[in-house]
Parts: C-alpha cells; sequence; structure tokens
C-alpha cells in the first residue's frame, strides 16, 4: 500500500491563475438546449476559462509564484526547491520547471524537475515536495501545480470539450519541526492507460499526417488522434470504486474519523461523481466545496484553485483537510493535513 | 433484493428527466427519447448509491431493456 507520514511539512501560501476568458456551456452550440441542461446539471459545470493561444501552464504557474514571492516577501534566494507538476508543458524538452528556476530569479542552487500527472497531480506532487523537504537540507519550496488542458480538446467534441478549464496554480511550503505530519496514500493502476489519453505526437505513437485527421464517431463526437479521448463511464467508474476506499485506508492509518476534516477537497472532475464519492463516506455537503461550477475540471490545478476561490480566509487559521484527487493514469492519492494554516491570495486572473 | 418495479420508482423518483410511469420492465431505456451517456452516467450514479453495485460501461452497453439492467444488479448485489 502507498501509505505514507512525512513529518516537518507546513503548507504557508497558495495562489492560483486562470485566464480572463469565460466560455459557458449554455454557449456551447454542439448541444441543444436539454443537453446543456442535463450536461451543467450532472457534471456542475458551468463555466470554463480558457488559455489563448499565447497562454501556457508555465505562465499561469509563474504569475502565481510571484505573487506569493511577493505577498510573503520571500527571499528568493532562499528557495531550495522548485517542482512543476503538468502534463502541458512548454516543450518536449527541457523539463519547464528548469526554465521558471530562471525566470522566477532563483538561485543555481534550486532542486528543479517536472512531475507529468494530471487529476492526481497536487496530492503527488505534495508528497514528493514534501519527502523532499523533511530532512531539513531544503527548507523552502514551490510547488507550481496546473494545466492548459483547452490545447488538447477538439471543439467538436461534445464528451471532453465542455468539461475542462485551464489554470496554473503555486503552493509555498517550508520546513519546520512543530508542523503536524502530513499523511499520504498514494496509488497506481496503468491497465487503465487508455480511459484518459492523447494517443498520438510522442514516442510510443508519433505524430504522422494521419495523426491530425479528424475521427467522426457520429455521435457529436469528431476528434483526431492529437486530441485528448476520454472514456467518460469507465473514469467515473473507477473513480467510485476506487476513491472512497483509499480515503478509508488514509482515515484507519492515521486512527482518524470522517469527522475529524473540516473540510474534503476532491479533484473537481464532475460533480455527480464528486457527489457520489461523498456519499458513500459519509460527508455533510458543507464540508466539500466545489470550484468545478465556475471552471470546469482544471486537472492537477483544481483543488489549489478550489482552496483559493472557495475556501479563501477559512484556512487561515487551524483547519483539518483532506485532500483526494483522481484520473487520468490511472492515478489516485489522499491526503491528510492536520492544523493547515495557509494563506491563500486572491484569484489572479490574466489575458 | 426489492423487486423489478421498486427499482423503477426509484429510477423514477430520482431522476428528473424519467417521468412516473415512464419505465416498464420491457423498456429499452437507450433508445428513450433524450437518452444520452450523461443519463447513463447518472444511472450508474444511482444504482451505486442505492446499491452499492458498479455497473461499467460494456454492461450499459449489453443491457437492452429496464429488465436487463435490474437483472445484472440482482446478480452482482448476489
Amino acid at each position: 500500500m502507498g501509505l505514507t507520514t512525512i513529518p516537518n511539512i507546513s503548507i504557508k501560501a497558495i495562489a492560483a491563475c486562470v485566464p480572463k476568458k469565460e466560455e459557458s456551456n449554455f454557449d456551447y452550440s454542439l448541444l441543444t438546449e436539454s443537453e446543456q441542461k442535463l450536461l451543467v446539471k450532472t457534471t456542475g459545470i458551468e463555466k470554463r476559462r480558457v488559455a489563448s493561444e499565447s497562454l501556457c501552464t508555465s505562465d499561469m504557474c509563474f504569475e502565481s509564484a510571484e505573487k506569493i514571492i511577493e505577498e510573503l516577501n520571500i527571499n528568493r534566494a532562499e528557495i531550495d526547491v522548485l517542482i512543476l507538476v503538468s502534463q502541458t508543458i512548454d516543450y518536449f524538452l527541457p523539463a519547464t520547471s528548469i526554465i521558471l528556476q530562471d525566470r522566477l530569479k532563483l538561485s543555481k542552487n534550486t532542486v528543479a524537475f517536472d512531475i507529468v500527472l494530471g487529476c492526481s497531480g497536487y496530492v503527488y506532487g505534495l508528497s514528493v515536495i514534501s519527502s523532499l523537504m523533511s530532512s531539513g537540507n531544503f527548507k523552502k519550496g514551490l510547488l507550481l501545480v496546473g494545466d492548459k488542458s483547452t490545447f488538447s480538446l477538439s471543439k467538436e467534441d461534445k464528451s471532453t470539450y465542455p468539461l475542462f478549464g485551464d489554470a496554473g496554480t503555486a503552493t509555498y511550503l517550508e520546513y519546520d519541526p512543530e508542523a503536524i505530519p502530513i499523511d499520504f496514500n498514494l496509488q497506481s493502476d496503468g491497465s487503465g492507460y487508455d480511459a484518459i489519453i492523447i494517443p498520438d505526437g510522442a514516442t510510443r505513437s508519433p505524430w504522422t499526417p494521419e495523426s491530425d485527421e479528424m475521427i467522426d464517431l457520429g455521435v457529436g463526437i469528431k476528434r483526431s488522434k492529437r486530441n485528448l479521448w476520454l472514456d467518460g463511464i469507465e473514469v467515473f467508474n473507477f473513480s467510485l470504486r476506487e476513491a472512497p476506499p483509499n480515503v478509508k485506508e488514509l482515515l484507519s492509518y492515521n486512527n482518524t474519523d470522517i469527522e475529524d476534516y473540516d473540510y474534503y477537497l476532491f479533484h473537481q472532475a464532475n460533480k455527480l461523481m464528486n457527489e457520489s464519492i461523498r456519499k458513500k463516506l459519509k460527508i455533510t455537503p458543507e464540508k466539500v466545496p466545489y470550484s468545478l461550477q465556475n471552471f470546469g475540471n482544471t486537472s492537477s490545478g483544481s483543488i489549489p484553485l478550489t482552496m483559493v476561490t472557495e475556501l479563501g480566509d477559512k484556512l487561515g487559521k487551524p483547519t483539518n483537510l483532506l485532500l483526494s484527487a483522481f484520473g487520468v493514469g490511472l492515478s489516485w492519492a489522499s491526503a491528510a493535513i492536520k492544523n493547515a494554516e495557509i494563506k491563500c491570495l486572491p484569484l489572479i486572473e490574466v489575458d | 433484493m426489492e423487486d423489478i418495479f421498486e427499482f423503477i420508482k426509484k429510477i423514477e423518483f430520482e431522476i428528473d428527466e424519467i417521468d412516473e410511469g415512464m419505465l416498464q420492465p420491457e423498456t429499452n431505456y437507450r433508445e428513450m427519447e433524450g437518452w444520452s451517456s450523461m443519463l447513463g452516467l447518472i444511472f450508474i450514479a444511482l444504482i451505486d448509491t442505492e446499491y452499492d453495485v458498479t455497473i461499467n460501461g460494456e454492461e450499459l452497453i449489453n443491457c437492452a431493456t429496464i429488465q436487463d439492467l435490474y437483472d445484472v444488479v440482482k446478480a452482482k448485489k448476489q
């Protein structure tokens, strides 16, 4: 089991950045009016933010990180670790985190690397940066997390286009021997690798002219092999099957109960799915915030974005948080953060 | 497990898009007006919450009628 406990880490601040441009699913013309209503009711997703061609994930993460550095008056030279979790990087190579080290004017002693994960990425990223910093050799770290998911969507695929939005976030962590250890439960199942996939363009299936040909499935789904393919029902079932036991295992591992947590932050993919998970875990509705109605599924950025937009001030005083994220990979994870005191900065919007 | 008429009642009650009396055991739900994969998700969520049974995509496609769906749920429940 992927259960682990990491001491000495304090999450100090979170910032999130989204594109200014907003689209509404009530304006998505591939769906009839009744389909639009059913989609919004089922997924909970009404509006999404869509990045312009020139705006990358790294730009949104950069803005978020800059805001934290300025607001908390952090000495850039003291940041030891910079990790980017994203599936929409600037280039095939080099790693985008290294470019960000320079853009953020951090020291050349910075440990910088990328992690390629989506939905589960925030929790996984937290576990990796916390592990690195736990021994005290690295005292200050930035975890940048987000995706420009709209980059790979086919506008003519009604099974994906209305679901995703773009966001880039930053989380600032410090080594803190007084902090309550953070517990994690991390899991993977690669047998479901093709449930969410962009089939062509990397090395397993390199780009050919055929990769860009639009395939018409005839049910409102027209997409190429460079687009994101999503098997909604399989992912839905996977999440219902795996997320609740993963959380339960974590709670029994750290001897806590459902009632011990003030908020449950679920990856924001689908409201019906999250509500089913919530009911299975017998969590009261007011403990489960949602940002997906305004921002859609923002991939790995969804949990920090929800903290910023939905919890804001509430996280400024000691709060027990349970994070649970699940999706592409398939990969899923949860984290129990007790006595969290996190400064959430106001949402940043860029062109 | 409860009988098929209770099963139908639950679906009609929980799913706003389906009115009371719309479903019979022999109704082919995928040929119903307004059927979509979105309603498929609603069916799956309802069955999961009410019966603690997970219906996968393949099973949903292989079922034609409400009776078929009820039989799958019942078999999985045992």
